[in-house]
């Protein structure tokens, strides 16, 4: 066990729980403005404030330009407030003389923004060494100038609607994955070994392929003038090619072809392991063939319909790929945005709340579904 | 930097060498960094080999990818081995204020009036003029766009509209397709009201949209004939006619152009050769001869009258493109762009 675990800790639970304290930890701003966050420590928040919180500022940024630590922290306090940014290079350009007896004048005059407290708040609320500014606004929600909780802007507002929208399209997948793959799953577990095999390799061939390949050749097929509309409108069957693709049809088709073999195969090997005597058995007692199915062989799936849910549910829910590539702007799931703020605008912060919010959603739902099926569950781990 | 330390181990004997490796920084060749591709070989043939023989600086080339966070690292590490870089407008302002470059010497470069406007910078002088532009495939449509507002025009050209997503020139385009003239665009969008408006404008259009996020789609897009009309990259427009035979049009009219810079690393050793570097290559008869091998518009004025007559009709700075185009607005965009964005991302996926 104590190998297995060190392994364990060092690949998965170390490195995710370091990506997820990112949304917690909050160390930019300390080491740059170690004077004004001591001046501001016992600020009432209600007034701007004294000289000596706008003598320590104009120490800190100009230790901080010389540094040149000031932009990783103009760059933090421009998440929280915009404009913040060019308010600090332009503070920095402008600084009253070193020793000047007055730094409140000079600055305010050539930077008003300075007179306002929510600047002076933001300031303070980033001084660490932990915020909440990423998990609320991971919920749409942010701190006002006095530190309470607000709803952010509604037209800043996008992640519960995004979760949402991940969770809704996660169950549509498995749903539509259930339907198709039940039957296919008892065909070919009826089947005699023989015709069972080859059809079996038509479903493990795709279970082989890239993610990438089988995205890619569904743009080829979806497409405008791709290879269905053409035989669509080659037929005349339609009169102008259908949208078919960038859109959420294709985001469905894409994803339930995909993760079709993660239904299909515990659902193969449940139905596998029913003996056929049971159901003769039922026929024989006089049931009709509906309710041999319902009563005897459907019973007996539930473990693998469980099974083949929670793999396909779960990984749905956190689908990147097929939705960028076949779907459209209104499709976009939550690793989408992750995607965005890690590697487009190195926003860390943000990506790991986004995480926390996808990995707690998944967990919750998880603990619900235990409770509602409660030993149907196979442990997966 | 490999090749460097390998000419130095042979030159010098070991232990010299050994003793030297603080003054290695000192000794190394002018390094120039570009973007790579074919970009960088154009380059190499009008710019970096002509600079060496005539100069006989010893050149070496680097490429690399972008991002201020590469040029920030290579100054805190202390090792920075860059000493002229080409630099996206993006980085050429977040860098220049965070004094990540040497100031421009414009009296070396023949001074600020030679250039386009919009080329000279405290920290750089401009190396090449791209736009991005609305293009449409001349093969299936005959009667093309004409502007913004056209772009807009589902009913006289029905089809699918791409645009790049994000809120960067996209809301730019939308309000000049409603009517604010290129001149007032980030006066508009400065305020609530004219982002409130340039979204509203989107909204009109949205249903029809297909967003694109890298470079090579909006050429792909429309051979698929997946989109009747895009927002473009002018070059690869360019590349795709050229080298896949295609008819696609470009519509220079209210583009948006940007500029890519050379600068000078701060505190490079060979400032003095780096600067005659950028000197030679912002000579309008060296300028003169890129264009021909890749279709990117020239910075120095007085270039545009020594290119091939054949060549400028495709040039962003061609004097008939250049007249309506707008400049992007970069100070705008690194104040704002993490508001927009969060705007255009709550706006875009509903």
């Amino acid at each position: 066990m104590a190998p297995l675990f060190l392994f364990l800790l060092a690949t998965f639970l170390v490195p995710i729980g370091a990506m997820m304290w990112r949304a917690l930890g909050d160390t930019e701003i300390a080491p740059v403005f170690p004077r004004t966050l001591a001046a501001l420590a016992d600020w009432d928040g209600r007034a701007v404030p004294g000289e000596p919180a706008f003598a320590a500022l104009a120490a800190d940024i100009r230790v901080a330009r010389a540094e040149g630590t000031l932009a990783g922290a103009a760059t933090r306090l421009n998440y929280d407030v915009n404009g913040y940014r060019s308010l600090l290079f332009a503070t920095a350009r402008r600084l009253p003389a070193e020793g000047a007896a007055d730094h409140k004048g000079p600055i305010l005059a050539a930077q008003p923004l300075w007179g306002e407290r929510e600047t002076w708040a933001a300031l303070r609320r980033a001084g660490g060494p932990v915020t909440d500014l990423y998990l609320l606004a991971a919920v749409d929600l942010r701190r006002d100038a006095d530190g309470a909780i607000a709803g952010t802007h509604p037209d800043q507002a996008v992640f519960r609607a995004v979760l949402g929208r991940t969770l809704w399209i996660a169950a549509v997948v498995t749903l539509v994955c259930l339907l198709l793959g039940y039957p296919a799953a008892y065909l070919l577990a009826r089947l005699p070994e023989r015709t069972a095999n080859p059809i079996m390799i038509l479903i493990l061939v795709p279970f082989w392929t890239s993610l990438l390949v089988r995205t890619t050749a569904w743009v080829v097929l979806l497409q405008r003038e791709g290879v269905v509309n053409s035989l669509l409108v080659g037929t005349g069957l339609v009169e102008a090619p259908l949208p078919m693709i960038y859109n959420r049809f294709a985001v469905y088709v894409a994803m339930v072809h995909i993760l079709l073999p993660f239904m299909i195969l515990p659902l193969y090997s449940v139905m596998r392991a029913i003996p056929a005597a049971h159901l003769r058995a039922a026929s024989s007692l006089g049931a009709a063939p509906f309710t041999v199915f319902r009563r005897v062989f459907l019973p007996q799936t539930a473990a693998g319909v469980a099974a083949g849910s929670l793999l396909v549910f779960i990984q749905a829910i956190g689908y990147y790929v097929t939705p960028a590539l076949v779907g459209g702007a209104e499709d976009q799931m939550i690793s989408y945005f992750i995607a965005f703020y890690a590697s487009r605008t190195i926003n860390w912060g943000m990506a790991a709340a986004l995480s926390i919010l996808l990995v707690a959603a998944t967990a919750a739902l998880l603990l619900v579904y235990r409770r509602l099926a409660g030993a149907q569950i196979p442990k997966l781990g | 930097m490999g090749r460097t330390a390998y000419r130095m181990g042979r030159g010098w004997m070991l232990a010299a060498a050994a003793t030297l490796v603080a003054g290695t920084a000192a000794a190394r060749d002018l390094t120039v960094v570009s973007w790579g591709g074919a970009y960088q070989d154009a380059q190499r043939e009008v710019y970096f080999k002509p600079f060496m023989e005539q100069t006989k600086t010893k050149l070496v080339e680097e490429s690399w990818d972008g991002g201020i966070g590469v040029l920030r690292a290579k100054l805190q590490g202390g090792a920075n081995t860059w000493d002229v870089v080409q630099v996206e407008s993006e980085e050429l302002v977040i860098g220049c204020e965070e004094g990540l470059f040497e100031k421009a010497d414009w009296s070396k470069y023949g001074g600020q009036d030679a250039y386009l406007k919009d080329a000279v910078h405290e920290c750089g002088v401009g190396a090449i003029v791209y736009d991005f532009i609305l293009a449409y495939d001349g093969d299936r449509i005959k009667d093309g766009p004409k502007n913004w507002a056209d772009f807009w025009n589902v009913q006289k050209w029905p089809g699918k509209r791409g645009f790049r997503k994000g809120p960067k020139t996209t809301l730019e385009f939308a309000l000049m397709a409603d009517g604010v003239p290129a001149a007032d665009v980030y006066k508009t969008l400065a305020t609530e009201a004219g982002v409130e408006r340039a979204f509203k404008k989107l909204d009109q259009l949205k249903p029809n949209i297909v967003w694109w996020e890298k470079g090579s789609q909006p050429p792909q897009l429309l051979a698929a004939g997946e989109v009747a009309m895009t927002m473009a990259y002018n070059g690869r427009i360019g590349a795709a006619n050229k080298t896949d035979k295609k008819n696609f049009q470009i519509v220079w009219n209210n583009a948006l152009y940007t500029i890519d810079t050379w600068v000078i690393m701060k505190g490079s050793p060979n400032k003095a050769q780096a600067e005659a570097y950028i000197a030679y290559v912002s000579k309008p008869e060296n300028q003169a001869k890129l264009p021909p091998l890749i279709p990117y518009g020239v910075t120095n004025k007085a270039a545009t009258a020594m290119i091939d007559k054949a060549v400028l009709p495709q040039l962003p700075t061609a004097p008939d493109n250049i007249a309506t185009a707008l400049y992007v607005d970069e100070p705008f965009w690194v104040e704002n762009i993490d508001k927009l964005n969060q705007r255009f991302n709550a706006w875009v996926s509903r």
